[in-house]
């Protein structure tokens, strides 16, 4: 694997203006680049010998409102060469008004339940997904909740459910009195 | 029942009464709705040590069908409010309704979107068990409490009043 300095140089040559920089933290290199490019990305990754991240370990995303960032989103893919046991980070950036990105199922079948997830929890949309449904939320709902202007204790989804009343007659509420 | 008719009751009436509730109080039939880690924790009331069958309630159903008692053990998800009202509804009367632990009965610590804020808004409940989880001490304890409800219960209760009867 190439060290820090000469694979920022081969992926400003390969991607220009998508690329947008290396970080590093504890030895962890952190590849950030913009929406469209990631899955070119991810497949030079997986497919170029020289990286050889065969094994697609993780998707999140985190919400960088008023925190800062390149753009409001970013999704996070840990890729992990399963050879030489190394791992890298992929974030891709994404707006606020538009967010969409490719999906990466096309190169790996396990992100088929990581996209949804995130789809469902932020309300990113993956192009080319086989089936963009909400996973962990019911069908109904209608928010991301993971998004960090949706409100901790929710909209209000908690509070209309049916309420079931005891069936028999009101004489039945005396037997709370049990002493 | 009809049978007493000067408004008090009387020698059947009461008989009848005491012969049902005994049978009933000594024989419920627990339907565990173990979601989370309180499952767990009335799992080991069950077990010999604490020997929930020394209550006459040790015949674990899991089918609403065949069970008096709803233990709600753990937290409930918006997801499965739906699932438990739909089984409260199945059991056949009479029924009771155990909430054990703080969740159950108020959310607990997941004041989340996602949470019921205690089954109590949605359903009946008789008996409150405090704790994160109750010892298994407090779910005897419940059960004796819903016991003694069943001990003062009366036929008489079941009836629909007129009023609001269907007719
Ligand atoms: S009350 Fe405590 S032990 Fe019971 S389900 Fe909640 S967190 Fe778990």
């Amino acid at each position: 694997m190439l060290p820090k300095d000469q694979l920022a140089v081969v992926l400003k040559d390969k991607f220009q203006d998508s690329f947008i920089e290396i970080t590093e933290f504890r030895g962890m290199l952190t590849i950030h680049i913009l929406g469209e490019e990631v899955v070119s990305l991810l497949r030079t990754l997986k497919t170029d010998p020289r990286f050889a991240f065969n094994f697609l370990a993780n998707i999140t995303a985190v919400d960088h409102l008023e925190m800062g960032g390149h753009a409001r989103f970013s999704v996070v893919y840990h890729l992990l060469n399963q050879h030489e046991v190394r791992r890298i980070v992929v974030r891709a950036w994404v707006d606020e008004e538009n967010p969409r990105l490719p999906s990466a199922t096309p190169l790996w079948n396990t992100a088929d339940w990581q996209e949804r997830e995130v789809f469902d929890l932020f309300g990113i949309e993956f192009e080319g997904h086989p089936n963009l449904t909400r996973i962990m939320n019911p069908d109904y709902f209608q928010y991301h909740p993971l998004r960090k202007d949706y409100p901790l204790s929710g909209r209000g989804e908690r509070d209309n459910f049916k309420v079931v009343k005891r069936s028999i007659g009101s004489k039945w509420q005396d037997r709370r009195s049990f002493e | 029942m009809g049978v007493d008719r000067n408004g008090k009751d009387g020698w059947l009436t009461t008989t009848v009464d005491s012969l049902a509730n005994w049978a009933r109080k000594n024989s419920l039939w627990p339907m565990p709705f173990g979601t989370a880690c309180c499952g767990i924790e009335f799992m080991s009331a069950l077990a010999s040590r604490h020997d929930l069958a020394r209550f006459g309630a040790e015949a674990i159903r899991f089918s609403p069908r065949q069970s008096d008692l709803m233990i709600v053990a753990g937290r409930v998800p918006i997801k499965l409010m739906p699932v438990l009202t739909r089984i409260y509804e199945q059991m056949p009367e009479p029924k009771w309704v155990i909430s054990m632990g703080a969740c159950a009965s108020s959310g607990g610590v997941f004041d989340t979107y996602s949470v019921i804020q205690g089954i109590d808004n949605f359903l009946p409940v008789d008996v409150y068990l405090p704790g994160c989880p109750p010892r298994p001490e407090a779910i005897l304890d419940g059960l004796i409490l819903i016991q003694k409800m069943i001990k003062k219960d009366s036929l008489r209760h079941y009836k629909v009043p007129v009023e609001e009867a269907d007719v």
